[in-house]
């Protein structure tokens, strides 16, 4: 329950932002965010970004999941 | 650090210790990577890891099921709920068959949804499932937070919020438990800050590391733990450390405290632990549900026979020791919650461990 996704904002007003991921946009709330700003990116979780991430957070991110990611049959994946 | 050089070392080091070690990640979405990843069979013999009681719905008590869906039966309400609470079966009925009855229950993504349902329909009462861990329990506050602020009184929250680190603590004060080392939970400690299981290395003498939820994540984070039992070291590492800070979110935090206090939660296996869940403060008690609905009548909840969920969430069996297991609780017939969540360990067991 407590997954979070990257994403990026790409329009904001207040506390209000739209985030992309993975081409999927969507409405977010940005209020445990210092100071957002179009194009950062977020951990979102539950409809709310819980964590900033640096251009390096998300390459880091990026890199791990390339590593190893393989499409889980289990989970309805095709191989 | 890659996957394959975690491995690696972790073999090397696990082959110099004097005994098997058993760590436990506290985290449902870190049980399901694990098992997914393969991790779990790839670690050599004398590390294994234990499946702690980290996910929510599986914790969540019957009498609070029992309690949602007798409010869920009132003519005027609408219940709204993350989709993992659906299908866990109460004393004697579930969301998800009260719904295929006519039960007015949504699933939503975010408790913002359950707001907005609120905000559309004042002449209904929108009550949401608040249920998860501190990662969680911001979003729904913050609802609570705005509902007050715009007077939106038909919106009240029925909270089963619960903190971790004193169900860690909980778990080392089983004499028949042995836990050597944690992994922490990564979003959990971005919104907490590592230092809220700073009482864990000094009490009770265990390692701490706040792990990410991919397999290299994972892998390094064992690898700490393996380092510091090592060395005799107990304290608290970050390997999550694109995320985590040892502080956590202010904002998240400052909103925390001023919706809800700390208050006693009752523990699907585990019994009521004090000071381990987040009630909604009095003065926003016109949007909590266990004071809107007081009056109703919930009859004693009753455990389901033979079924050992409680056992399996505090890592004391494995799944398999429980007699329903893959018999009469499957995925699509589950008897209990660790079996109904993605993230339950019976779940997770049943999925990735048991058919092969």
């Amino acid at each position: 329950m407590c997954l979070a996704v990257p994403a990026k904002i790409v329009a904001l007003d207040g506390t209000d932002a739209t985030v992309e991921m993975d081409g999927v946009r969507r409405p977010a709330n940005v209020a445990f965010i210092d100071r957002p700003a179009i194009g950062d990116f977020v951990l979102l979780h539950a409809g709310f970004a819980i964590r900033k991430w640096d251009a390096e957070n998300v390459r880091e991110y990026e890199a791990m999941v390339n590593e190893t990611r393989r499409p889980d049959p289990a989970a309805g994946e095709a191989p | 650090m890659k996957l394959a050089e975690s491995m690696a070392a972790i073999t090397e080091l696990a082959g110099k210790l004097t005994e098997p070690v058993r760590l436990m990640e506290v985290c449902g979405t870190h049980t399901m990577s694990a098992f997914r990843s393969g991790l779990r069979s790839l670690l050599p013999a004398e590390v294994s890891l234990l499946s702690g009681p980290g996910c929510p719905v599986c914790v969540t008590p019957n009498r609070y099921l029992d309690t949602a869906l007798a409010i869920a039966g009132l003519a005027d309400v609408q219940i709204c709920t993350f989709g993992d609470m659906m299908r866990v079966p109460g004393s004697s009925d579930s969301l998800e068959r009260l719904r295929a009855r006519g039960g007015n229950i949504k699933v939503v993504y975010s408790p913002l949804d359950a707001l907005a349902a609120a905000r559309r329909q004042p002449q209904r009462r929108v009550v949401f499932l608040g249920v998860g861990f501190e990662t969680t329990a911001p979003t729904v506050g913050w609802t609570i937070q705005q509902a007050a602020a715009e007077n939106i009184a038909n919106y009240s929250v029925l909270c089963a919020h619960k903190t971790m680190p004193q169900a860690m603590a909980a778990l080392l004060d089983d004499p028949s438990l042995r836990v050597d080392g944690f992994l922490c939970p990564g979003h959990v400690s971005i919104i907490t800050g590592s230092r809220i299981y700073d009482f864990i290395c000094r009490d009770y003498r265990r390692p701490c590391v706040v792990a990410g939820f991919e397999p290299a994540d994972m892998a390094e984070a064992v690898l700490m733990l393996l380092r510091q039992l090592s060395e005799a070291r107990a304290e608290v590492e970050i390997q999550y450390r694109r995320a985590v800070e040892p502080t956590g979110n202010q904002a998240a935090r400052k909103l925390l405290d001023d919706v809800f206090e700390p208050a006693d939660s009752e523990w699907r296996g585990i019994g009521i632990i004090p000071g381990s869940g987040l009630a909604v403060r009095p003065k926003y008690q016109q949007h909590d549900a266990a004071r809107v609905f007081a009056a109703i009548a919930v009859p004693a909840a009753v455990e389901h026979q033979g079924c050992r969920c409680g056992e399996v969430l505090r890592g004391a069996v494995p799944p398999t020791a429980c007699p329903l297991f893959a018999r009469t609780c499957t995925p699509s017939a589950p008897v209990g919650a660790c079996m109904v969540s993605s993230e339950g360990t019976c779940a997770a067991y049943y999925r990735y461990a048991a058919a092969r």
